[in-house]
């Protein structure tokens, strides 16, 4: 594989791995990432890993960053999977804390309880993290369950509002605007300060959702006042 | 011990550093003063490390009494500021005696101007920096990400009360080295790798039109009004967002992104501005007419080398 090397900002280049999304993706992204890593050290001031590229921000002459990610990726091979992790992320799915699971199930042709079940069958990559600290965008869910975004954005979403817009799913790490269609809410905290590393999820991660009623819901430390009440 | 206290502020009123880095890709914005320029400054003129902790004030309404005897420094836009009612000119650092009052009124030139302590403000420090984005509720004060508010209390890191002269301390930024506030400020813009996928028409008017500024314009970007640019290209992917870049939605009118941007999106662009362009943008009021220059990385880079050696 050569990946294609593109200039973004006086300090920042793009390498662009793959032209499409896709699960597949994420071995080779983490791979990369991790040799980008070691090979700036402490030139590297960030790496942003997306679906189909990292983008490289250094404290380096451009010339030289280009060399050296070119030298980085040379043989490059997918991880093995030791790289990224795996995370069960309980969620209750209901109405009252996600109000489009009705809208899909109906949009479907299906139960809600086979939406869950759908929703649950398969282990999902985090593609990127983005939107807002801690939120990851991740895929692709089976494709009777893909759902335009809302047309008109909530205001605000409460914090673990699980959702689905066209075939990715994410979690919502804290209260905020939105326009994913809702299906449920986890008690897990996906952002937090005092965590090493901060983000439950990093990119490349693999996540399986699980549904769990309210009761345990509620054990976990979830919040269950619906949607628009919640400070 | 108290030292500043905050008599009047803001939404605008924000303490600022460098920025966070490192956890960008954890969904987290950078931050920081958006007038980088003016914020290493305000620090210089007190011995400061350039990067320490300064209030950014964008457009006045900001007011602080010195709770016991201190030496403050100004520096970026002229804000009308006075001490008790007399001029204090920015570029300078100057002192505050216990019970005098600081107030900066309203935009003379530019929009942000940067308030410094010896030793840089004191704010809880949250993933690596202070500065406040409210959005993410990171940094601030107390971490939280609020901009400052009336009662609130500022201190120093370093002793306050250090005398105008003494080792480290500079009574003004050098004429000659204060940046200049264009009327019509000519941006650099290091060009992107999509630039070929905007149609030839578009290209000409991107560098060679007036693009004015919108007041639809806060932290997280600026919108640009003019010709309507049109991209040719394939739908993108989102990927990472660099500072500066100036991405084109659907409606043809540009975005600069800055500090508090969103860290991946998949608008087209023509590039990023270089960090002295934004510096300069960082001082333009909505109504200002820009320009576009088409720089290429390389000389970018080597121009912001040759200009931070200003610093030492």
């Amino acid at each position: 594989m050569t990946p294609r090397i593109e200039v973004v900002a006086i300090d920042s280049l793009m390498v662009r791995l793959f032209d499409t999304i896709d699960e597949g993706n994420m071995p080779w992204i983490l791979a990369a990432s991790q040799r980008l890593r070691d090979a700036f050290g402490q030139q590297l001031i960030d790496l942003v890993p997306s679906y189909t590229t990292l983008m490289v921000q250094f404290d380096l002459a451009p010339g030289e960053a280009r060399q050296r990610i070119l030298q980085a990726l040379e043989g490059l091979r997918p991880d093995a999977g030791q790289a990224g992790r795996r995370h069960e992320i309980p969620v209750w799915y209901h109405a009252s804390v996600g109000p489009e699971l009705p809208v899909l199930a109906a949009r479907a042709g299906m139960s809600e309880a086979e939406v869950i079940r759908l929703h649950c069958a398969r282990d999902y990559p985090v593609f990127a993290l983005g939107f807002a600290p801690g939120f990851g965008f991740m895929g692709l869910v089976d494709e009777r369950l893909a759902t335009p975004r809302l047309s008109t954005p909530r205001k605000r979403v409460a914090a673990g509002s699980v959702g689905i817009a066209e075939r990715q799913t994410a979690a919502y790490p804290a209260v905020s605007p939105g326009g994913w269609n809702l299906i449920g809410r986890t008690p897990v905290r996906l952002f937090d300060r005092e965590r090493e590393g901060y983000s439950l999820l990093q990119p490349g991660d693999r996540v399986r959702f699980v549904a769990v009623e309210r009761s345990e819901f509620i054990n976990l430390g979830g919040d269950d006042s619906p949607l628009e009440a919640q400070a | 011990m108290s030292q500043l206290r905050v008599e009047a502020s803001t939404a605008l009123c924000l303490l600022q550093d460098a920025g966070r880095f490192g956890v960008r890709h954890l969904g987290v914005t950078q931050g920081g003063a958006l007038d980088w320029v003016a914020m290493r400054w305000a620090n210089w003129l007190l011995g400061n490390a350039l990067d320490s902790a300064v209030v950014e004030i964008a457009l006045g309404g900001f007011s602080v009494v010195a709770e016991q005897d201190c030496v403050l420094a100004l520096a970026g836009a002229d804000l009308d500021a006075q001490v008790d009612g007399q001029a204090v000119a920015p570029w300078t650092s100057f002192n505050l005696g216990k019970g005098q009052r600081l107030t900066l009124r309203q935009p003379r030139q530019g929009v942000r101007a940067y308030l410094a302590v010896p030793g840089g403000f004191v704010g809880e420090s949250v993933l690596g920096s202070c500065s406040t984005v409210v959005r993410e509720e990171l940094g601030g004060l107390d971490g939280q990400g609020r901009a400052l508010v009336k009662g609130e209390v500022l201190h120093a890191a370093g002793a306050i009360a250090g005398q105008i002269g003494a080792p480290n301390r500079r009574s003004h930024v050098p004429e000659a080295l204060r940046p200049v506030y264009a009327e019509k400020p000519v941006l650099d813009l290091v060009m992107g790798a999509q630039i070929g996928d905007f149609g030839g028409t578009s290209l000409f008017e991107a560098f060679n039109r007036d693009w004015t500024l919108d007041s639809r314009a806060d932290r997280m970007g600026i919108r640009l009004l003019g010709p309507q640019l049109v991209y040719q290209g394939a739908p993108m992917i989102s990927e990472g967002i660099p500072l500066g870049a100036v991405q084109v939605p659907p409606d043809g009118q540009p975005i600069v992104l800055l500090n508090d941007r969103q860290t991946i999106g998949g608008y087209p662009r023509l590039g990023a501005l270089t960090p002295l362009a934004l510096a300069q943008l960082a001082q333009c009021m909505p109504g200002t007419a820009v320009r576009f220059r088409a720089v290429v990385q390389d000389e970018a880079w080597r121009e912001q080398q040759a200009y931070l050696s200003r610093w030492g």
